[in-house]
């Protein structure tokens, strides 16, 4: 059969009880700008890194902010700490410091 | 002249005497675990600098300079100048004095540390001799300059502004105790010799002290009292030396031998460091120069306290100030001592970074943004990631460099790699050197023998840290004075008043003040800032903090502004398109880049 790039996706949905936030709150400890993220792309839209490669601070923090880490990590690998992403962030997010601490939380298994 | 005492000896010398061991002992431990720390070449370097007699020239002029008379100071601050300077330079004096007359008259006893010290005690003067009251003369004289450097001191903690600073250290306990008696020290001696004046003659100041009690206290069982108590408040400050600030007097002097022989820093707090750390002392200056401390609750976070905590292996408040500092090199530039306090704090980030996410760089070897070299371009343009952001800076300097015919190419004009820089000053300096090198490669790949760049955070790590043989990296501030000083660009002057911001990296990072300067008084009227040149205010935007959060440099943008409104500008210009972007949403006045000024106000000649 043709494959027309149609299929069914698997879903999506996060069951908040199963959530597990622990690191996240350990983020939040470290850098609590991480709250003020309203997910507006500034920063992946002028990201050094993201031109090559799947660098995006914004999906990066919803996806942890979701417990969702494995998905989230391993772009962090390829960020430059350019700072670019922190001149433009509309919320004056501390983006810098934010990589740096996901960096040092978390861990890649 | 005559001794008065067949023995030469009295007890109360004691407590001098077993302090003045102690910290012999002290400070050649010191010394020689620097030294041991040292790393083998820096070992070998300094040990060859000791028979060097050219940097042993420079050594005594600097300890001349620096340690007994304080010229740095002297020349930021003429009244704190003078209350360091009138306290070591008179001490030094008064210590060189005694040895003088104890060689003269008692030459005998010359070994012993005590007797130049307490010589009054000791002797006698028999008759006058033009000698004699010349020696004792000046004895008076330097014991008066440094009671009046000790009365400055004390008024100082009281009112710290009237000596120029707006803030002083915070002291702690070990230094407070040496700190009264080493105000207590001179005007015991000034008694103790005062007393004693009656019998062993004395000058203008101690012959004046004895007439004055000799009408009510004229007795000489106060004689003995009055020594003891000096020598112990000699005995105190000496035992208490090692734990307080004022190891800084001793320590200065290796460190400047250490620094002449051109060692650098490797580890926050090992040979080198640990001498840097122990000369720093504690004077304050820093503090006033933090851009940080635009809002008071800041002080905490000024580079002395870092050395501090440094000093106390408080790692926890160490890290946390280095995180925080903007690395914008103020407190460098105004420290008397020459503390590198920057580099200490980028050694401490680079120590205690503990990422558990290893970077992956690879991604950059596919990154291929120059053209190939048959084009050869003259000039490879490298905007950098700043820039980038700021489109207005690459605009102009497209135009200008059409405008004077130059042949040129840009490095990244759709994105392109970081320079490295931001990663360094995080602490990553093993991972910038993936950025290193994959520009480096691209750089020799274009062919070109000019590199130029609009960013002087790019500016400095092109210079500093790549190795790129043939190739000429310039600013462009530099760059287009050269333009318009051969005539490639023709510039007309306008009638607006503008002043320029040194940005930190451009001027106290890389040293260039004048370039942009000459550049811009050929196109404007240009006027004072506040602060400049090495004392110019960072804007607040710099990469070198991690952790200062947007909320804290905005105060510091706001204060930066306010300095460069001194004069009522029209327009802020500025060298750094970091130093555009964090002024421009801040200022009432436009700012500008230099390239956008110039390519306004320039016309290609062969129109
Ligand atoms: S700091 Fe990292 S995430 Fe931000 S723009 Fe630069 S490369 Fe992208
Ligand atoms: S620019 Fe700032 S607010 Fe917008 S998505 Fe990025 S981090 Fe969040
Ligand atoms: S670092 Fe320098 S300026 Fe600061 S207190 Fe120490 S000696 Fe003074
Ligand atoms: S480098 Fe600048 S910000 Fe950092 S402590 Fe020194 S003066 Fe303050
Ligand atoms: S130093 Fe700053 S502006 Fe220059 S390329 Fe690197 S991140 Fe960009």
């Amino acid at each position: 059969m043709i494959d027309f790039g149609y299929g069914l996706t698997p879903s999506s949905a996060i069951d908040l009880d199963k959530m597990d936030r622990t690191h996240f709150e350990i983020l939040i400890r470290r850098e609590p700008d991480v709250l003020k993220c309203m997910a507006c792309g500034s920063c992946a839209a002028s990201c050094t890194a993201g031109v090559y490669t799947t660098m995006n601070l914004r999906k990066g923090i919803l996806l942890l902010s979701r417990g969702q880490e494995k998905s989230a990590l391993e772009q962090f690998r390829s960020c430059m700490l350019c700072g670019k992403c922190q001149l433009v962030c509309p919320r004056g997010i501390n983006t810098r410091n934010l990589i740096l601490s996901i960096l040092k939380t978390y861990s890649i298994q | 002249m005559k001794e008065r005492f067949a023995s030469g000896y009295n007890d109360f010398v004691l407590p001098f005497m077993l302090s003045m061991i102690f910290i012999l002992v002290y400070l050649l431990v010191a010394i020689i675990r620097v030294i041991i720390q040292l790393p083998p070449k820096d070992r070998k370097r300094y040990l060859l600098s000791l028979i060097n007699p050219v940097i042993l020239v420079k050594d005594i002029k600097d300890i001349i300079c620096d340690v007994l008379l304080h010229v740095k100071i002297w020349k930021r601050k003429p009244l704190l100048g003078y209350m360091h300077s009138s306290i070591a330079f008179g001490w030094f004096m008064i210590i060189l004095i005694g040895h003088i007359e104890t060689f003269l008259y008692v030459p005998e006893r010359a070994g012993l540390l005590y007797y130049p010290i307490f010589f009054r005690f000791f002797m006698m003067e028999t008759n006058h001799t033009l000698q004699g009251a010349l020696l004792f003369f000046l004895m008076d004289f330097f014991l008066l300059v440094i009671l009046s450097g000790i009365a400055l001191a004390m008024f100082k903690r009281i009112r710290s502004r009237a000596l120029g600073m707006r803030r002083t250290t915070r002291t702690t306990l070990p230094d407070k105790i040496a700190m009264y008696a080493l105000w207590a020290i001179f005007p015991l001696r000034l008694l103790a010799e005062g007393f004693t004046a009656g019998i062993s003659g004395g000058s203008f100041l101690t012959k004046s002290v004895w007439l004055l009690f000799s009408n009510f206290l004229s007795n000489d069982y106060h004689i003995l009292p009055t020594w003891w108590a000096y020598s112990i408040a000699l005995g105190t400050f000496f035992f208490c030396l090692p734990f307080t600030r004022y190891m800084h007097i001793p320590t200065e002097i290796f460190f400047i031998t250490l620094k002449n022989a051109g060692i650098k820093s490797w580890h926050p707090r090992k040979g080198y460091a640990l001498a840097e750390i122990y000369s720093c002392s504690s004077c304050g200056m820093c503090i006033d120069a933090c851009p940080m401390n635009a809002q008071k609750k800041n002080l905490k976070y000024s580079s002395v306290y870092f050395i501090r905590f440094l000093r106390r292996r408080n790692r926890r408040k160490m890290e946390e100030i280095a995180d925080k500092c903007l690395q914008c090199g103020k407190c460098v530039a105004v420290c008397p001592v020459e503390v590198d306090s920057c580099r200490l704090k980028l050694l401490s980030r680079e120590r205690h970074r503990d990422g558990k996410i290893k970077a992956d760089y690879t991604y950059l070897q596919r990154v291929n943004t120059v053209e190939p070299a048959e084009k050869r371009p003259k000039v490879l343009y490298y905007a950098g990631c700043m820039s980038q952001l700021t489109p207005s800076i690459g605009k102009a300097m497209g135009s200008l460099l059409d405008k004077a015919s130059v042949e040129w190419s840009p490095m990244d004009k759709d994105g392109g790699i970081c320079c490295g820089r931001p990663l360094i000053l995080s602490g990553r300096r093993e991972e910038a050197q993936a950025m290193i090198q994959r520009n480096t490669e691209l750089i020799l790949a274009s062919g070109a023998d000019t590199l130029l760049v609009t960013c002087p955070i790019c500016f400095k790590v092109f210079r500093e840290e790549y190795n790129l043989p043939g190739i000429r990296v310039v600013h462009h501030s530099q760059y287009l004075n050269e333009l318009v000083k051969s005539g490639a660009l023709k510039v007309e002057k306008e009638d607006t008043r503008m002043v320029y911001h040194d940005p930190c990296e451009l001027g106290r990072g890389c040293g260039i003040y004048e370039e942009p300067r000459e550049l811009l008084s050929k196109v404007c009227e240009l006027v004072p800032a506040g602060h400049e040149r090495d004392e110019s205010i960072c804007c607040g935007g710099s990469v070198g903090s991690i952790t200062l959060s947007h909320e804290e440099r905005v105060h510091i943008t706001d204060a930066a502004v306010e300095d460069l409104m001194t004069n009522h500008p029209q327009e802020i210009v500025t060298a750094c398109p970091l130093c555009l972007k964090t002024f421009s949403p801040r200022s009432a006045k436009k700012v500008r880049d230099l390239a956008e000024v110039i390519d306004r106000c320039s016309t290609s000649p062969e129109k």
